[in-house]
């Protein structure tokens, strides 16, 4: 892989743009994998309990849809501009997933 | 991150795709020789070829099955039956034994005896060599091997979800898909390998991306527990009652004996409300008064995974339960997709080209990992032609490649060979067996990372033609039901001869794939240099 070329000097973090450039790398993989399996995970559940079929159903339908949940939050994750905004794009929905889950008192059971 | 949406899947789709090729490459071939387990355990048990295999109804058969059970499983508080069918000739009966007080439980397993019976008489059948046979392969798609299976589910999970990753981000990245389907550019190097990973990925792209999401869904409630857990509040037990609802099957020994009614009349009962065939006879409490006999249906009448099954009270013969006649959408859905990973449905065009696009799979992810490692040659074309060493991470997936691409079937080979020569009432045969499976591999894959080059790709690709293609020579001096039997004198059982003829093609595949890699003309390599990929001038066999 060629680095992109940073041209703005970095003083106090004297990291070359090579290394920026894996650590980069690294943080989205993190991001892919674990943050992708949680907010594919946390979708899943606010899916289970709120969809409008018996209860059997919905985690039957939620579950399915659950890879391409995945899928879609890793692509996301490499396809945008940094890997800050690729956290960020994670964790606000799974946030908001988690709050309603959290109110809707689902969430308890999980964690237990 | 490279800049762009494009370059950026492109980015994806490499290495997404590279880190987990290797063990993709074993899923892969694993799982398309699954589609023939069946076949595959019948030819690796040459004991069994001869045993005629009478055809008989299905009432027959469970008339048969009931008096051998009858006489030889007394006192087991479990019965199954499976009943034959195209694919398994033979009746499998098998019983729990008894547990004597005070005996320790021996596991599952311990506790289990079964054996193969002649479906018109009930006859146990002259016992076969000890083999795990195609059910080795089956399990190692997805347990792997020398792990619990627990581990060996949640790796080749990951390396899944890689897989459709690599798909999704390949496909977004592919500006003309329909027209690099149509271009084929043999001996051009790189061009030629983006040519035939473009070719088999994407002719066979729906298979590819039934067959990941799929797989994925085969064990979607291991790999996804947190919606059940969600909905359930932690109470997974209730979910899977709701989720996969059994029949009546839990009534309790009552200690007052019964006859147990004959068979025959609830398998022509289930079959007329069915419409197909009956497949598994199970009995619970055998000769108690509170006996409950269940039938499933046989796989194929539709694609699902899920079939139906009937209750029926042992003794007076009396319709407990149907259950599974009707399932709910999402419920039904799920079956359909895990009966499309499986391909339990198909009749024999239909498997076939389950197994064709297996191997394309098998060779779209052969042809991804050549083609990064020629592409890395290319860009140290300088240094290498220099007289500079590969870089370590080039060197490795060179090795790696070999390793698995040639390594594997060296590996199944192996395997095959093992059951035809080891000692046939061997102390652990099945074990054996096995342990010659990784012996070859591991054997070709550490000889791979000491060598990668040009002459071992082309030695251990022989290797495997040879171990495949002289099958059925060896199956001439150790059976009696060798293509010369099966195919010329049209005795013995068709699948056997169809083995024979398959592994023989694939490895006349391997054969010339090794042939197109015959040491290069002395002129040839002065003017190439050291700027030719090792396999660059090898072509999509």
């Amino acid at each position: 892989m060629q680095a992109p070329a940073i041209t703005e000097k970095m003083p106090r973090l004297r990291l070359s743009a090579a290394a920026i450039y894996r650590l980069g790398v690294a943080s989205r993989s993190i991001a892919a994998i674990a943050g992708g399996y949680v907010l594919a995970a946390l979708a899943t559940m606010l899916l289970s309990v709120c969809l409008p079929m018996a209860r059997a159903e919905a985690v039957m339908t939620a579950t399915l849809l659950s890879f391409a949940i995945y899928t879609c939050a890793v692509l996301w994750v490499f396809a945008t501009g940094s890997a800050l905004r690729a956290w960020l794009g994670l964790l606000i929905p799974g946030a908001v997933i988690a709050a309603i889950l959290q109110w809707t008192g689902a969430l308890s059971w999980s964690l237990a | 991150m490279k800049e762009g949406f494009r370059q950026s899947m492109a980015w994806l789709h490499t290495w997404s795709g590279l880190l987990v090729c290797w063990i993709l490459l074993l899923v892969f071939c694993a799982g398309t020789a699954s589609y023939y387990r069946n076949e595959i355990t019948l030819w690796m048990q040459p004991e069994l070829h001869g045993a005629a295999a009478s055809k008989v109804t299905t009432e027959a058969a469970a008339t048969a099955a009931q008096q051998a059970m009858q006489e030889r499983a007394q006192g087991a508080p479990r019965w199954f039956i499976s009943l034959p069918g195209e694919r398994t000739p033979a009746t499998q009966l098998g019983w729990s034994k008894p547990s004597k007080p005070g005996e320790k439980k021996r596991g599952r397993r311990g506790n289990f005896h079964s054996e193969m019976a002649d479906p018109a008489t009930g006859d146990v059948l002259s016992k076969p060599r000890e083999t795990r046979g195609g059910e080795f392969l089956y399990r190692l798609h997805f347990d792997l091997h020398y792990m619990s299976a627990i581990w060996g589910r949640w790796i080749v999970g990951f390396c899944a979800m890689f897989m459709l990753v690599s798909i999704i981000s390949g496909i977004v990245t592919h500006k003309r898909i329909f027209k690099d389907l149509f271009t084929f550019r043999p001996k051009k190097g790189q061009r030629s390998w983006l040519d035939a990973h473009n070719v088999t990925a994407v002719l066979a792209l729906p298979y590819h991306l039934m067959i990941t999401y799929t797989g994925l869904v085969t064990l979607m409630f291991l790999y996804m527990p947190s919606g059940a857990t969600a909905a359930y509040k932690g109470d997974q037990d209730t979910f899977f009652a709701e989720a996969f609802p059994g029949g009546s099957n839990d009534r309790k020994v009552s200690g007052v004996a019964a006859p147990l009614t004959p068979f025959a009349p609830l398998v022509r009962q289930a079959e007329q409300h069915w419409g197909g065939t009956v497949e598994r006879i199970s009995v619970n409490h055998p000769g108690d008064a509170n006996a409950v006999i269940t039938l499933s249906r046989a796989a194929g009448r539709d694609m699902s995974s899920k079939q139906p099954s009937m209750d029926f009270d042992g003794v007076s013969g009396k319709l407990l339960s149907t259950n599974g006649d009707e399932l709910p959408g999402a419920s039904a859905t799920h079956g359909v997709m895990y009966g499309l990973h499986i391909a339990h449905f198909g009749g024999p065009l239909l498997r076939a080209l389950f197994f064709l696009s297996g191997l394309a799979g098998c060779a779209m992810v052969a042809t991804g990992a050549l083609l990064w490692a020629v592409k890395a040659r290319q860009k140290q074309a300088k240094a290498l032609a220099a007289g500079k060493r590969p870089s370590f991470g080039l060197r490795l997936v060179e090795a790696l490649n070999i390793g698995s691409i040639a390594g594997i079937p060296i590996a199944f080979g192996a395997y095959f060979w093992a059951n035809r020569l080891l000692t046939v009432r061997m102390e652990n045969r099945p074990q054996e067996e096995i342990a010659c499976f990784f012996g070859a591999w591991a054997l070709a894959a550490i000889v791979a990372q000491l060598r990668p080059s040009r002459a071992m790709w082309r030695t251990q690709l022989a290797a495997g033609a040879f171990l495949f293609c002289a099958l059925p020579m060896l199956n001439v001096f150790t059976t009696q039901s060798h293509l010369g039997v099966t195919l010329f004198m049209g005795q013995g059982p068709a699948s056997v001869a169809a083995f024979d003829l398959v592994v023989l093609v694939l490895g006349m595949g391997l054969a010339y794939a090794a042939y197109k890699l015959k040491p290069v003309p002395a002129k040839a390599v002065k003017t190439a240099a050291a700027t030719k990929p090792v396999i660059s001038t090898m072509e999509a066999a």
